[in-house]
């Protein structure tokens, strides 16, 4: 009897049934290869390779890892795509809370949020991983495209990002952290570091960003950054209007800029080559001057001011012919001609007038610059850019150079 | 206990539903009963009576069988655990499991929830004033998702009600204690938390189209549905069911630990009266009662958020409830929101930990164009509103569980920012 029942049970059953997993824009194949893949997923343990074939496989919904000791591997960055196209949910491409997590040979493309976000992980290597939005720069696009946040022992090396509406390569409040030989286009920023201690952004390029490498320290985090090397990178032409969401950090970074410290200390920006950033080819600036500071919304203990900032040994060329933004546009006409240029470092001119010895600030919090006969101009922000000035020898410095990161097994 | 005993008599009666044979082979198969006083003492007497019942009435081929706690694995389907169960007739609570709400509940797509606990015989759950309770390895909590069906539509349509009516879902007693009527509701979804040696477990089942059973869904489930209002006008969404990682999406609310936890059983959300067979009563109180938890104090003494919908709270207690429920398990210090410093929980001070003037920090587009996460007096300068206002993913808040518009949590919040002083200009 029971087993009669049963029988029609399940005969009524799929008898009535009208496919519960209904088509909503994914082939049968597709739909079956995504249930395949976050089954792996969830079954993933130490020591689990998960591979990912050659092809253009779409998705609809995110992709989760929790389990510690997990490899993911395509077949190669061109090869292996994970289109995120129709997503349904998400918000990200890949979402993944886990330690000891390599990401290697794979494409996350046209999520509707962020790309890759790794939240908390401990030993985080992401390599030869593109992540694009294939329709070009729009503000719709996801926010972050390669996004580990919270995280300790990060390297992310020969990756792409194309098209993020915020950052295409942003590593925000994490620890010991690598970012080197990727490749950023079509950004509002190419590669942004953000408060971030211990960091080595090196042999990277960015270009046809709004702002190519930025180092950032923002209010009400859980720290704030410091010790940054921004070393032989190629920084070039990131003259793409900012095309980011007003109230965005980035939403503030003027097109044509090279490289941006914005309210961080230690960084040390060296040896790399940066040209034709038609605001200037480095931005020192205070969060004073990102539009977002007010008093009650931010927490009194943060420190808006960069400090200990050592430019030095960069090949410079072009940049700073045509500023974006009317201020800074009408500063650079009044101050250099129609066909002048800002010099390559522009200062927005905040300084924390609490601590000054002799006007300047102590010597081991200086904006120091070793770089020939290159010029700073301090743009007197405080002031509305009323008195700004080209200046050199204030900044006739030097400071303790950092130690180089080191990550555990490298 | 004379009146006691004739619901429960009633309830074992399990009539043979009017839609006809699938429904009855279904009710014999599991016939129990869903009263759940006395469980200690009654609840095999009881599953032997129903039984027998069920055998008079012809066709018992299985016993019925207690809530069953599985120590490790995931059952295929949710009738393995015995804790809620269709019979044709209804959805209905085995013997010792026993119905909850919450003051406030999580938006999920107007759907209707039932929530029920079972804890096994003997032990209890520590009460504690602001965390999750401590229950006891071998607690099985579940919380189904269902839509009352829209008057004049046809069950295998899409079509779902969007209500807060909720007279005729039940079967008696104007609550869920009783079960659900399956005539007039469809069920989607129920998700089980097990409470595990190693910690919670969670696991996603999703209801076949007979309605009969619901089967495990590790990877979740996309289902298109049309939510149809009061007036006839329809709205198509897809009701998303989240993975198994997506459920420790938020019931792993510290980001550190990962451990999943449930999020309703917390004193300040249980902290209101329940409508029970047996009459009304608070749920902490009738809770200890039924031994299932130790610690509590006098209900007057433990925390209790505002019921969302209350006209006679007040508007900012209604509202922080709200935040508390549908956004705190990430927003909270330990949660995986931290990484914004946004922290919307009961407990967050009324300052820019809460959002207030806050600069955001990686809402992307999410911003809507605007500086800050909430403007006092500005809902539509604040994110937080443009955020909830939303429903495409990249931009909404909650990131999942939702696939629509809480249109009525937005007008809450509008009111809430509307009504708060100050100014973020400094």
């Amino acid at each position: 009897m029971r087993k009669v029942a049963a029988a029609i049970l399940c005969v009524l059953a799929v008898g009535c049934s009208k496919n519960a997993t209904a088509p909503h824009g994914l082939s049968a194949d597709d739909t079956a290869f995504q249930k395949k893949l976050q089954e792996e997923l969830l079954d993933a343990t130490a020591g689990t390779v998960i591979e990912i074939p050659a092809g253009t496989h779409a998705l609809d919904r995110v992709l989760t890892l929790r389990a510690n000791g997990v490899t993911i591997r395509g077949a190669g960055s061109d090869k292996s795509i994970l289109s995120f196209k129709n997503q349904i949910s998400g918000p990200e491409g890949m979402l993944v809370y886990a330690n000891d997590f390599t990401l290697e040979h794979l494409a996350i493309e046209d999520s509707k949020g962020d790309g890759l976000k790794i939240n908390d992980g401990e030993n985080v290597t992401i390599r030869d991983v593109r992540v694009e939005w294939t329709g070009g720069p729009k503000t719709t696009n996801g926010a972050y495209g390669i996004y580990p946040v919270k995280c300790k022992n990060v390297l992310i090396e020969d990756s792409a990002s194309y098209g993020a509406s915020d950052a295409g390569i942003y590593v925000g409040q994490s620890h010991n952290v690598i970012v080197r030989r990727n490749r950023s286009e079509k950004n509002v920023a190419g590669i942004e570091i953000e408060n971030t201690i211990g960091a080595d952004v090196y042999e990277n390029s960015a270009t046809g960003n709004t702002g190519g490498i930025l180092v950032f320290n923002m209010p009400n985090l859980s720290q704030p950054g410091n010790s940054t090397r921004v070393f032989k990178n190629k920084s070039i032409a990131n003259n793409l209007g900012n095309f980011a969401a007003k109230g965005a950090a980035v939403a503030s970074v003027p097109a044509g800029s090279g490289v941006v410290v914005n309210s961080n200390s230690k960084v040390e920006i060296f040896d790399n080559d940066i040209a034709e950033n038609k605001t200037a080819n480095i931005i020192i600036s205070s969060y004073y001057s990102t539009n977002y500071y007010n008093r009650p919304g931010v927490d009194p203990k943060y420190d808006p001011y960069p400090r200990a900032i050592y430019i030095y040994d960069n090949r410079f060329k072009g940049g700073g012919d045509s500023p974006d933004g009317i201020e800074l546009k009408t500063l650079k006409t009044a101050l250099f001609g129609l066909n002048g240029h800002f010099p390559d470092i522009l200062w927005d001119g905040y300084r924390d007038s609490k601590n000054l010895v002799n006007g300047l600030p102590p010597a081991d919090e200086r904006i120091c610059v070793q770089n020939g006969g290159v010029d700073v101009l301090d743009a007197d922000g405080p002031n509305k850019f009323k008195n700004p000035k080209v200046d050199t020898s204030s900044f006739q410095c030097e400071l303790p150079k950092l130690t180089a990161v080191q990550l555990p097994g490298a | 206990m004379g009146r006691l005993r004739s619901h429960a008599t009633r309830d074992r009666g399990c009539a043979i539903s009017r839609r006809g044979r699938l429904a009855s082979v279904a009710s014999v198969l599991r016939c129990k009963s869903s009263e759940h006083r006395e469980r200690r003492h009654a609840a095999t007497a009881k599953a032997f009576t129903a039984c027998v019942a069920a055998l008079l009435l012809g066709a018992c081929s299985r016993q019925s069988q207690a809530p069953h706690f599985f120590a490790e694995g995931r059952p295929q389907k949710l009738s393995d655990w015995h804790m809620v169960y269709a019979d044709g007739a209804r959805l209905a609570l085995n013997v010792g499991v026993v119905a909850y709400d919450v003051n406030t509940p999580l938006f999920s797509d107007y759907a209707h929830k039932l929530r029920t606990l079972w804890v096994p015989s003997g032990k209890a759950a520590k009460y504690d004033a602001a965390a999750t309770f401590d229950f006891p390895v071998g607690t099985v909590i579940t919380k189904t998702f269902y839509y009352p069906l829209p008057t004049g539509t046809f069950r295998e349509s899409n079509g779902v009600a969007r209500t807060y009516d909720q007279t005729v879902e039940f079967v008696n007693h104007q609550s869920a204690s009783e079960g659900l009527n399956l005539d007039h509701v469809r069920l989607i979804e129920t998700r089980v938390l097990v409470r595990r040696e190693h910690g919670w477990d969670a696991l996603p089942y999703v209801w076949n189209a007979a309605g009969s059973d619901a089967e495990l869904a590790r990877t979740g489930d996309a289902l298109p549905l049309e939510l149809v209002a009061d007036d006839g006008t329809g709205e198509a969404f897809t009701y998303v069911v989240p993975n198994e990682n997506q459920c420790a999406g938020c019931h792993a609310v510290d980001l550190t630990t990962k451990a999943i936890t449930p999020i309703g059983p917390k004193a300040r959300h249980l902290n209101r009266n329940y409508r029970y067979a047996n009459g009304d009563d608070n749920q902490l109180r009738r809770w200890t009662s039924l031994g299932l938890l130790s610690g509590a104090p006098d209900v007057s003494a433990a925390p209790k958020n505002a019921d969302w919908r209350d006209p006679a709270a007040p508007l900012d207690a209604r509202a922080r409830a709200y935040l508390d429920i549908n956004c705190g398990h990430c927003h909270n210090p330990a949660g995986a929101a931290n990484t914004t410093a946004l922290d919307l929980t009961a407990f967050a001070a009324a300052d820019r930990h809460l959002g207030l003037c806050k600069p955001p920090v990686a809402a992307g587009r999410g911003t809507g164009d605007h500086l800050f996460d909430i403007v006092p007096g500005k809902p539509d300068d604040s994110i937080l509103l443009y955020r909830m206002m939303s429903h495409e993913p990249g931009v909404m808040m909650p990131e999942q569980g939702r696939s629509t518009t809480h249109h009525e949590g937005v007008e809450l919040i509008r009111q809430w920012i509307n009504s708060l002083p100050g100014t973020c200009v400094s």
